[in-house]
């Protein structure tokens, strides 16, 4: 195998290990919040470390491939793809950890109401994320066209659930602080499948070389 | 007038002046070639070749003994004269090639190439034959080999020069020593080209007449004691064309005929060499 | 990090009339590995590599000063030439196939050291032809004229030759840039492949290829060495500034 085959197969690794722990940051940081389970959470905080240092690695890595093979065409595309990716995989990182930080402060109270909605609407973005790093691996642009689309529905439950968190304000002004964290909590999840969303956008770049992210998303999808 | 329009002009009056020159020398050369041929060919026989010398007047006279006496003297020139020829290239194109002798050496064959072959003959006269007394097949043998030394020198040394420098180096890298590179590796390289240099040399002393006059001389009879004066189908051919028989005329344009045509074939030859060469 | 297979101690090189072309370079060659050298034309990085089969020795009035520490000696004082240049092979710019067959090619180096046995030679040809990636090209027509190969091949057959007489070091004089992209590319992934068994040791004007293939560059200006470090060190962050310059395209 060439040199340079091997240095793909080496950032690929080093995406999908990074993949892998920031989604289990999002998965065990809402089963932290439903089982009410603070050290799990800490275990979310400090997976975070493991994040940054995954995005010093590749980034160093991805600079060495451009020094060294000046990637071409959809090779630097997909260099150039991997620098970006890992700067929304960090921030997926970091909103994990404010959502650990959260929940450990909702453990100081009890319960305001049962998670329904929301580990369901975490459930939808850390597949989006997953996802989207396959589709990237794969270069398919076809998932990456539905995950955009799967972008909506996170945002419809979003809407439900602000709309209902905001219900139990007025129902009990006691509840605000808690339900503030809820709110940070539903932002970060939303945030996160926007990452997603983004890493989808740079995927139909890279397949295509072509930039859609400041255009609608429908206008790509319908057409 | 602008300047283009001049310079076309100028092209054409050069160009047709080049052309006149080359029709004027093609149209004797050609001239000469077709009288040979219509002259020779129709005294080509059998008894040509395998009859020696009769008296004049005589029917059945050939000139066996002749082209026996070309053969002998032109395959000793070459046994002298293509090693030493070989070996000289080789020394000026391997070993002295930034040498001031080697460059003295190439000057030297170079105006040896053009020096007329009567004053090779007169030489080998004064050295050889007046020394021993009497005219031998050796001495034209002697005569002749000195022309090719320097035409298969030259050939030799331009074939081993074509040999390109770095595959010598590659054969160092491999460590083989100097003698090893040249025999083994630019011999190879450079054999078609000095075998196509000897064909053309042994082409050019085939038709020398002036050397062989003051060296092996001639011979009525068939001889193939080098030491003796020897025959030759040049010398023959001018003896005869000088004489006063009909029969000898028709024996030297006869003669004539074959020589050009072996110089033609040997030419011919050399030339399908080189292009087979370069074609693969 | 592997160990030195040769080290270089203050080496000067001067060319007839004093001419300084290497200027008191030091350095190690790691085994295994594959060091390029790269630098501007006329840096003196072409007669570096060739101090190390003294292909100098060739022509007269040329000096070497210092110190080539290889098998536990000065190479510059080796007395046996020709077994130290089967030690060390040498691959150059332009394909250089003898006239002769492709089989008698990869034998000469073995002929040249007296293997005379055919079923040893059959052998150690084909193993040759193998390793540098020319065999399945090359196994029907080993009797046929080198000069029948492509470039390319004949370039790998160069190397085949090379390789043929067991080096520790083979030394690449620009190898590839008498080739085309294809043609390139599978050199340089033989070179890679070989690393594993010998070290190598390249010139190159393509400081790409330094990059994609090499384990540690050297950049040379003007007979002295500025720099050598790790490629990626070098190409994503060299110490000195005259390297930047070159590897960035600004320099002079």
């Amino acid at each position: 195998m060439k040199k340079v085959e091997q240095e793909y197969i080496q950032l690929k690794t080093m995406l999908a290990q990074m993949c892998q722990i920031a989604t289990s940051m999002l998965q065990d940081a809402t089963k932290a919040l439903v089982t009410r389970d603070s050290a799990l959470a800490d275990s979310v905080i400090a997976r975070d470390d493991e994040v940054d240092a995954l995005d010093t690695r590749i980034d160093e890595h991805c600079l060495k491939m451009l020094a060294l093979y000046e990637p071409k065409a959809v090779d630097l595309r997909f260099v150039v793809t991997a620098l970006r990716i890992i700067v929304d995989l960090e921030r997926v990182g970091d909103h994990c950890t404010n959502i650990a930080d959260e929940v450990k402060k909702l453990n100081l109270t009890p319960p305001v109401k049962p998670y329904i909605d929301l580990p369901k609407m975490a459930e939808g973005a850390a597949a989006m994320i997953q996802d989207a790093i396959t589709a990237y691996f794969n270069k398919d642009m076809t998932t990456a066209m539905e995950i955009i689309r799967r972008d909506d529905m996170i945002d419809a439950l979003d809407d439900r659930i602000t709309e209902e968190l905001l219900s139990y304000i007025n129902a009990d002004p006691a509840n605000t602080r808690n339900i503030i964290s809820l709110m940070f909590i539903t932002r970060s999840i939303e945030r996160i499948a926007d990452y997603a969303t983004n890493i989808a956008e740079m995927i139909y770049f890279m397949t295509t070389g072509e930039i859609i992210k400041h255009r609608l998303p429908k206008q790509v999808t319908d057409g | 007038m602008t300047e283009i329009a001049k310079r076309k002009i100028v092209n054409t009056f050069a160009l047709s002046l080049a052309c006149a020159a080359a029709a004027l020398g093609l149209f004797w050369l050609i001239f000469i070639l077709a009288d040979v041929l219509r002259h020779g060919i129709a005294f080509i026989t059998p008894e040509l070749f395998l009859n020696e010398a009769a008296p004049p007047g005589m029917e059945g006279g050939g000139l066996k003994h002749a082209f026996i006496g070309q053969l002998l003297i032109t395959f000793f020139a070459v046994l002298i004269g293509i090693p030493l020829g070989i070996l000289g290239g080789t020394y000026l194109a391997e070993y002295g090639r930034h040498h001031w002798l080697g460059r003295l050496i190439s000057t030297l064959s170079d105006i040896m190439i053009s020096v007329p072959s009567i004053v090779i003959g007169t030489f080998v006269y004064a050295i050889f034959v007046k020394p021993i007394g009497h005219f031998s097949g050796y001495a034209g043998a002697l005569a002749l080999a000195i022309i090719m030394i320097p035409v298969v020198l030259r050939t030799t040394e331009e074939m081993i020069a074509l040999v390109p420098w770095e595959i010598r180096e590659a054969a160092f890298a491999l460590g083989a020593p100097y003698y090893k590179v040249i025999l083994q590796v630019v011999y190879r390289g450079a054999a078609t080209g000095i075998f196509t240099g000897i064909l053309l040399a042994i082409a050019r002393i085939a038709g020398e007449t002036a050397p062989l006059l003051f060296t092996s001389f001639n011979n009525m009879f068939l001889t193939t004691n080098m030491n003796e004066p020897m025959p030759s189908l040049t010398v023959t051919i001018y003896q005869y064309a000088m004489g006063p028989y009909d029969d000898w005329h028709e024996m030297a344009w006869a003669a004539s005929f074959v020589i050009t045509l072996f110089i033609l074939g040997l030419t011919i030859l050399g030339r399908i060499i080189i292009r087979w060469k370069y074609k693969h | 990090m592997s160990d030195p297979i040769m080290t270089i101690n203050n080496l000067n090189f001067y060319y007839q009339g004093d001419v300084h072309a290497v200027k008191n370079m030091s350095l190690e060659i790691r085994r295994n590995q594959i060091t390029a050298l790269i630098g501007p034309s006329g840096c003196g990085k072409t007669t570096f590599l060739r101090c190390f089969n003294r292909m100098h020795d060739l022509y007269p009035g040329h000096r070497y000063e210092g110190e080539i520490r290889y098998e536990g000696g000065n190479l510059l004082e080796r007395k046996d030439i020709t077994e130290l240049r089967s030690r060390i092979g040498m691959v150059f710019q332009k394909p250089t196939p003898f006239p002769m067959s492709i089989f008698d090619n990869v034998a000469y180096g073995l002929k040249l050291k007296g293997i005379k046995n055919r079923a040893e030679l059959t052998d150690r040809v084909e193993q040759a032809l193998k390793q540098a990636a020319l065999w399945e090209e090359s196994k029907d027509r080993l009797k046929q004229s080198a000069n029948s190969l492509s470039g390319g091949q004949q370039q790998r057959l160069v190397i085949a030759r090379a390789l043929a007489a067991e080096p520790d070091i083979l030394l690449f004089d620009e190898p590839t840039s008498a080739l085309d992209p294809v043609s390139t590319s599978k050199i340089e992934e033989l070179m890679v492949q070989l690393k594993q068994d010998i070290t190598l040791l390249i010139v190159t004007h393509n400081m790409q290829q330094a990059a994609r293939i090499s384990d540690r560059t050297a950049f040379m200006y003007m007979g002295e060495l500025i720099e050598i470090d790790d490629t990626e060190t070098m190409f994503t962050n060299p110490k000195q500034k005259l390297t930047e310059e070159y590897i960035t395209g600004r320099f002079g």
